[in-house]
């Protein structure tokens, strides 16, 4: 069974972004596991290749644990550096640059935060930010709300590829606008990842089964109960949305079509 | 020899000087490939953690990767 599956999402297209081609259409988040042997088991088990990471001060009296490299190879993941918890354009452009000095990839995730309470984007500060990384090089991969316009406006500032949201980050509340997500990927040349608010696996097939080229997630794999299960039943739900969207639904019918068929009753 | 008040991290801090931020980075223990460094908002690439000189009043910021999403 798995490998017929394997068999048949390995006739898909790979992901690609900012010219580099990714396997795994599921890319997943480090934070806020209970400890990195569950985190690392995790992520493996989530089959993922692109992983994010966050920019922080190094803690000088080594209270806490080491970084992040200690416990992800940089040689079995992409690392995937983020700009969490900046609110202006300025400072997300100084955390990108400090994140590409680390020296892995060009790559950035980018978040300039509005609101303390939502996590929603401040877009006019985050079409600055992707404006001035998009010109110094980076690929830019920028964290969105499901807004058409300011999607298309990432997409003009330079961006690799946008991510919208299907729920405010952290919330678990899945795919609050299929139809808002879905317009977004028609209308964008670059790959649409959905990134936050996916909950649990029915929220990531649906969102694939939208169309959008991959999903982003953290917090439904480090909440779970058991993240390893989580995490493969995630890896399984972005596979099987991928395939039904490719399959092709059958389409919505108002009424009921018999699947039986009609004549040869007995009279 | 005598010590230099920086500000590292947000907090000051006695550090021995004369000193470069490749010495800082050894005084506190730290692999400067797991580290990025700005000194005064300027990043300071690695290969130039030898060279770039510490003075007293100087603002140093070390970084590095967490877990985030």
């Amino acid at each position: 069974m798995t490998s017929t599956l394997s068999a048949l999402i390995g006739t898909d297209e790979p992901l690609t972004i900012g010219g580099r081609s990714f396997r795994s259409r599921l890319m997943v988040g480090t934070g806020k596991y209970r400890d990195h042997g569950v985190m690392s088991r995790a992520i493996g088990a989530s089959g993922a290749e692109v992983v994010t990471v966050a920019v922080r001060r190094v803690d000088l009296d080594r209270t806490k644990e080491e970084g992040m490299l200690y416990h992800l190879s940089s040689d079995d993941y992409f690392l995937l550096a983020n700009t969490a918890g900046c609110y202006t354009a300025d400072e997300a452009v100084r955390y990108a640059r400090l994140a590409r000095e680390a020296g892995f990839n060009e790559f950035i995730k980018l978040e300039v935060i509005g609101d303390r309470e939502t996590l929603l984007p401040d877009t006019e500060g985050l079409l600055a930010a992707a404006r001035i990384l998009a010109k110094e090089g980076f690929a830019v991969l920028a964290y969105t709300n499901d807004d058409l316009i300011t999607a298309l406006r990432l997409e003009d500032a330079g961006c690799a590829a946008v991510m919208p949201l299907a729920s405010p980050i952290g919330s678990g509340l899945g795919l609050i606008n299929p139809y808002g997500i879905r317009t977004i990927k028609r209308r964008l040349s670059v790959p649409v990842i959905v990134d936050a608010g996916v909950g649990t696996a029915s929220d990531a097939c649906l969102t694939m089964e939208q169309g959008v080229d991959g999903i982003l997630m953290n917090t439904a794999l480090a909440e779970a109960s058991d993240p390893v299960a989580m995490a493969t039943a995630m890896r399984l739900a972005v596979e099987a949305g991928r395939l039904a969207l490719l399959a092709g639904r059958m389409p919505r019918r108002e009424v009921a079509m018999p699947s039986s068929p009609t004549g040869g009753m007995l009279r | 020899m005598s010590d230099i008040e920086i500000v590292l991290n947000g907090e000051s801090r006695r550090v021995p000087g004369p000193s470069t931020v490749a010495g800082l980075l050894r005084h506190l223990g730290l692999d400067p490939r797991t580290v990025v460094v700005e000194l005064n908002r300027q990043i300071v690439r690695r290969a130039q953690l030898e060279q770039t000189a510490l003075a007293s009043g100087d603002s140093v910021e070390l970084v590095h990767f967490v877990g985030g999403g």
